[in-house]
């Protein structure tokens, strides 16, 4: 396994989810991520909160290398992803991600959305493929539609059913990528409930988000994160209700009032 | 109130002079000298069922072959401009640029005389109307099916990757059929410049049973020296491309619907 091993567990703790080391990240001279380092514990659900522009995405999308990091280590249950012969298409198919614009695929019927990746990475028969996409839409309480078309389903709909297609891969943790932001108020609720229900199932997952309630009630921590740094992070009734640093008062203010 | 009354005016003028210059066409015109060359039923009628049966055949095949061809070898050199090897792109690039620039009687030529003086190989008929026609075709093709690609939204590309496809997997299955429902309309065009191309492949020669509507037709009007002929593969020729063009319509219309 090699020396990815010694730094994913220490002292026989067991291995994190997802452990994070003086990540750094630029776009040309915009420097994004300024030294980032956390863990995400097995199991754990962890929120990720911050001003626009503070590289919350940026970090989500380094954890499975759609963003190549430029410096710092992830370690993916302990095995470091940046590692050049790491498999990145092995990584991927472990690590469950949900957009904020759903991105299904507009082509393909739900069941098809939720088949495919299946059939062509894990190899799985259609019978075996269909049953478990069966199982994932009763998930998400989207049974009905299972023949219908991504352009057809409202959007809180479509971000079940994109939670859905990336169960359906069995994944080891989910990152979340403020998977309510581009809906209507209304339909956000149905798509919290359906992660309420993925973390109350024990599963890790990494949420970015905006919704302030639902990192309250769900998270075991919060991370603050401004301008490329982990501000400050901890249980959310600490960071959300009395955080340390003014940076973190100020946003949470601007979030209540906005 | 005034503005509309002037337009409408304006319109009615456009619409008498439109009549008046039909009417005096049909005063000046021999309508009778125009019959007997343009409509001469006794020659129409010689033409059939062979302009159908053989002419028309023949342009539908070689432009299916063309066409066939052509697109795939249009998607090879899209993903090769795609391609983040430097190599493939230039290759690509100057493919493009070279076959779009050149007449394409002139690549028919190069295909149907340069290739075999030059190498000694005399291919079969089909083999050069294929390539000679293809190999143009591929050059516009690739330029449409690479703007499909890129048109199709980035975030499908991360989903697809996010899912554990690789890059050539997630552009077979998810990002090239979205990318080609995107270009059906540009590409039925192309189809219907190659049914019009094919009018060029006379220059390859050909015997009675290989003519195509242009080559078929323009032997009858030299015959007879009466250019009926002409009439009647011109119609043939819309009577293909036209419901081709429908046909895009009513798809274009379903795929705004599905989307
Ligand atoms: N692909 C990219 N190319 C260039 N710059 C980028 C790219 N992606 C992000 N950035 C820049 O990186 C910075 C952080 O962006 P990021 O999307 O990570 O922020 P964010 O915290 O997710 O913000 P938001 O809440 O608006 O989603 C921004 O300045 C953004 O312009
Ligand atoms: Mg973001």
């Amino acid at each position: 396994m090699g020396p990815s091993d010694t730094t994913g567990a220490q002292d026989g703790a067991p291995v994190p989810a997802i452990r994070i080391g003086g990540l750094h990240k630029s776009f040309g001279d915009n420097h994004v991520l300024r030294g980032i380092d956390f863990v995400v514990g097995e199991g754990e659900v962890v929120c990720v909160i911050g001003p626009s522009g503070s590289g919350k995405s940026t970090l989500l999308r380094c954890v499975n290398r759609l963003e190549e990091a430029d410096e710092g280590s992830i370690l993916i249950e302990g095995a470091d992803i940046r590692d050049p012969d790491a498999d990145v298409d092995l990584l991927r198919s472990r690590i469950g991600m949900v957009f904020q614009s759903f991105n299904l695929f507009p082509h393909l019927s739900v069941l098809r959305n939720l088949t495919i990746a299946q059939r062509r990475v894990r190899r799985r028969s259609e019978a075996e493929a269909t049953e478990v996409a069966r199982h994932n839409l009763a998930r998400v309480g989207l049974s009905d539609k299972i023949d219908a078309y991504p352009a057809h389903l409202s959007g809180g709909q479509q971000q079940r059913v994109a939670i859905a297609r990336a169960l359906s891969m069995d994944p080891d943790m989910m990152l979340f990528d403020e998977p309510t932001s581009a809906l209507d108020p209304e339909l956000v609720g149905e798509v919290l409930e359906v992660m309420r229900a993925l973390a109350s199932e024990g599963m890790t997952m990494m949420v970015v988000t905006h919704e302030m309630g639902f990192a309250r009630d769900v998270a075991d921590r919060v991370v603050f994160m401004d301008e490329g740094v982990v501000v400050e992070e901890g249980p959310p009734e600490r960071i959300l209700v009395a955080p340390e640093h003014d940076r973190t008062r100020r946003f949470l203010k601007v979030v209540a009032d906005g | 109130m005034t503005r509309r009354r002037r337009q409408r005016l304006v319109r009615g003028l456009l619409y008498a002079s439109a009549v008046a210059v039909v009417v005096a066409l049909a005063a000046v015109a021999d309508v009778d000298l125009l019959r007997r060359n343009f409509l001469d039923r006794e020659i129409a009628a010689t033409m059939f069922p062979d302009v159908l049966l053989i002419a028309a055949r023949n342009t539908i095949v070689y432009t299916a072959l063309a066409f066939t061809f052509g697109l795939a070898l249009g998607l090879v050199l899209a993903l090769m401009r795609l391609s983040s090897i430097g190599p493939y792109r230039w290759f690509a690039t100057v493919y493009i640029e070279v076959f779009r620039g050149l007449p394409a009687l002139l690549t028919i030529f190069l295909v149907g005389f340069g290739i075999p003086i030059a190498f000694q190989v005399r291919w079969p008929i089909l083999v050069q109307i294929t390539l000679g026609l293809g190999i143009v075709a591929a050059a516009y093709m690739a330029e449409t099916i690479r703007a499909g690609i890129e048109a199709v939204p980035r975030g499908q590309m991360e989903a697809a990757r996010s899912l554990g496809m690789s890059r050539g997997r997630a552009m077979a299955s998810i990002i090239i059929p979205q990318g080609f429902r995107i270009i059906v309309p540009p590409l039925t065009n192309e189809l219907v410049l190659l049914i019009k191309d094919t009018s060029l492949l006379f220059v390859l020669g050909t015997t009675p049973a290989t003519k195509e509507l242009t080559k078929f037709g323009r032997d009858i009007l030299t015959a007879r020296a009466n250019a009926t002929p002409l009439i009647v593969v011109g119609a043939v020729y819309l009577l293909i491309t036209i419901p081709l063009t429908q046909l895009v319509a009513v798809l274009e219309r379903r795929n705004a619907r599905a989307r």
